[in-house]
């Protein structure tokens, strides 16, 4: 097998949505790296140099549930080991230092009394927590002093009646979906609540909802892990690659599920584009691709603002509502220069009116410029998506030809891998376009021109022997045909991926807009 | 429900003895989730002089939600909305600060605390904000100002009541009903 074969394995098992062992290690491993911060990626990437890594190729860990929950037993299995505190303390104390368990012991060991305040853990003389009777008692929070009352504590011994406790629990549970960071509910009280003192207090119902959150807390913790963002996907990602980075690197992740993931933004695969232009683009599509055809049209822009203007009746002396500069809408010239002439324009070659007529132009230009871009990632959005449905038809019509030409199952399988080599290249060709729109010229956008029109007359090419009739798909001389387009759309992705990938790492982009390096605002942070 | 008597001793406790500076009385009898309040300019303070009228309404969940507080009456303050509504700032109303044995009382006296020292890195009106810190002189000159316009004279709390005038303070704690025709109204900017 030689190298290049082994960079296709790689995508098409990832393309495959096939689980891989070796990328993927689900096993929960005793000894795994997790609160080591990683290293960047692009030193662990010449580490592992021998394994001949592609550039846009980024190394994640998927989790599901179960590995999610060893991982935090783990830890606090270790901290209250080493720190010879319970465990539902070590939980709180590892929480409280957002799961880095290096920092807590460290800082644990040199002042350990600071901790266990600072984490809600503030020590006193009494026993463990339990609910009682305490006769005379009477409830700070609802009044309530009738006898026989059952009374709870935590270590702090600020009591409350127990149905209070439960009351102000499940406000914070179900009302604000708060878990880690319930505090006790005596005004000026740090003292957080722990799972045990929870489960004692609380029905099933908000102890399985509590420890939900608690999981979830886990992993909004850590900067280096995020959940899956599809639906009904449980998992959680763990990747090295930090905001700071996105300017360099698109971190594409694939979760078990299936679903392929940016990290940094959590938006669907959007290679080769950087975060931030994926965000700008979009924006700037949500604000304008709809109408844009229809403003080059019939609008014209105000000379002095550019405010777009439709003129809906009345005669040519303009004001701009804006910002009340008066113009004539025939020749856009200044209306003081028109004199009496009011509704004839006559003033064709006056200076001023040239000058707006080219600031006009400039920005038609760059509305088409928009609209040539834009026009193409839609293309490529909505091929993708009839891609897909002509796919599912397909299928269909493979069953129906398994049992009458005799094919078995395997045999039609080279239609699936021509389909999902159709999406992930449409999907990243359609990205190129919002990419290319922003790039500014330089010796390297031929290189990528050229990539990109390879790409597409791949994609092209596979897409249209897709659609053929079901009678020539199962022609063997086709099949083999489409089995090698399939496979060389892969490549020409491969080499596009791998050249924007490398330059930008390098910094070798120029854009024609400002990147700050804060793209990733842009993915929810949080889910549910 | 519980609630119930632990609003109801509050109450008690608020108009026997209440907080200083600060008057209590429910406008309806029969409402015990809305209260009224007068909070007098804290001596030494812009504010001094004024009485502003402060409208508490208690949640259904009281006390495990906290309650909302605003001013009825227009103040020129970096904490508190420059309009009608009066909405405050409050660290201890929000949500994630709220607790349940937190008295009523002690919110009053937070608010009336405001007033003695406002806390321009936490506003709502981010320019009076600035003023505050920049130019003081000119916050002190439109905080008077807005003293003399609006709070002076017997308190509206947006037609459901009138504080008893100052001169009657004393023991009257029921507020009369209906708008009255106080001078100063709070909805003449």
């Amino acid at each position: 097998m030689d190298s290049d074969d082994d960079f296709m394995s790689t995508v098409s098992s990832e393309d495959d949505m096939l689980p891989d062992d070796s990328d993927n290690d689900m096993s929960g491993d005793d000894d795994f790296a997790f609160d080591d911060e990683p290293d960047v990626y692009i030193d662990s990437q010449k580490e592992t140099g021998h394994k001949k890594k592609a550039a846009y190729d980024i190394s994640f860990k998927v989790y599901e549930p179960g590995d999610i929950t060893k991982q935090q037993d783990d830890l606090i299995n270790e901290v209250n080991m080493i720190l010879d505190i319970s465990k539902e303390e070590a939980a709180i104390l590892l929480r409280h230092f957002r799961w880095n368990k290096e920092r807590l012991i460290e800082d644990y060991m040199d002042r350990p009394v600071q901790v266990l305040d600072a984490a809600g853990l503030a020590q006193t003389a009494a026993g463990p927590p339990r609910m009682q009777v305490v006769p005379g008692f009477v409830c700070d929070i609802c009044c309530e002093d009738e006898p026989g009352l059952q009374t709870f504590a935590l270590k702090c011994g600020h009591r409350y009646c127990v149905d209070c406790y439960r009351h102000y629990l499940s406000q914070k549970i179900l009302g604000e979906g708060e878990a880690a960071r319930i505090q006790c509910p005596a005004e000026g009280c740090n003292l957080i609540i722990d799972a045990r003192s929870l489960d004692l207090l609380v029905t099933q119902d908000l102890t399985e909802r509590y420890h939900e959150l608690l999981h979830r807390t886990y992993v909004e913790d850590k900067e280096t892990l995020k959940w899956c963002p599809a639906p009904d996907c449980e998992n959680a990602i763990e990747c090295a690659v930090k905001k700071k980075d996105l300017d360099r690197v698109v971190p594409t992740v694939s979760c078990l599920c299936g679903h392929r993931f940016c990290f940094g933004c959590a938006l669907n695969d959007h290679q080769p584009a950087p975060c931030e232009l994926v965000k700008k683009w979009l924006k700037k599509c949500a604000d304008d691709s709809e109408t844009a055809n229809w403003i080059s049209a019939n609008t014209k822009e105000c000379p002095k603002c550019n405010s777009t203007i439709e003129k809906n009746g009345g005669c040519n002396h303009m004001t701009c509502r804006k910002c009340k500069h008066e113009f004539c809408w025939m020749c856009m010239g200044l209306w003081s220069e028109h004199g009496t002439s009011w509704y004839n324009c006559n003033r064709y070659e006056e200076k001023s009116g040239v000058e707006a007529r080219d600031a006009q132009a400039r920005s038609r230009v760059s509305l088409e410029r928009y609209l040539h871009y834009y026009n193409r990632y839609a293309n490529h959005e909505q091929s993708a998506r009839l891609d897909k449905d002509i796919y599912t038809k397909t299928e269909r019509k493979m069953v129906q030809l398994q049992k009458e030409s005799g094919m078995s199952w395997i045999e039609v399988q080279y239609l699936n891998s021509a389909s999902q080599a159709l999406q992930t290249c449409r999907q990243t060709l359609m990205w190129t376009y919002a990419f290319a729109f922003y790039l500014a010229r330089n010796n390297l956008t031929e290189i990528f021109e050229d990539n990109q029109k390879d790409l597409e007359m791949a994609v092209e090419a596979l897409s249209e022997m897709f659609e053929r009739p079901i009678t020539e798909l199962a022609d063997s001389k086709l099949k083999v045909e489409i089995m090698d387009k399939t496979s060389y759309c892969n490549k020409r992705r491969v080499i596009l991926l791998e050249d924007t990938a490398q330059n930008l790492a390098e910094g070798r982009w120029t854009f024609n807009v400002e990147m700050t390096g804060s793209g990733a605002n842009g993915g929810p942070s949080s889910r549910r | 429900m519980a609630s119930q008597k632990r609003i109801a001793k509050e109450l008690a406790e608020c108009t026997s003895s209440p907080p200083p500076g600060i008057t209590v009385f429910l406008p309806n009898d029969s409402d015990v989730h809305r209260w009224h309040a007068v909070l007098e300019g804290p001596e030494g303070t812009v504010y001094q002089g004024g009485r502003f009228g402060l409208v508490v309404t208690l949640p259904a969940e009281y006390p495990f939600k906290a309650p909302t507080v605003t001013f009825a009456t227009r103040i020129y303050h970096p904490n508190v909305t420059n309009d009608s509504l009066g909405n405050i700032c409050l660290g201890l109303l929000k949500p994630e600060n709220w607790k349940p044995s937190t008295r009523l009382a002690s919110v009053l006296e937070a608010v009336r605390g405001l007033l003695v020292e406002p806390l321009p890195e936490d506003p709502l009106e981010a320019r009076i904000a600035d003023e505050f810190r920049n130019d003081r002189r000119e916050f002190d000159k439109n905080a008077r100002g807005y003293v003399q316009r609006y709070a002076k004279g017997p308190v509206k709390f947006e037609g459901s009541g009138t504080a008893p005038a100052p001169a009657e303070a004393g023991d009257n704690k029921k507020g009369s009903s209906g708008s009255g025709s106080g001078n100063t109204g709070t909805s003449g900017s």
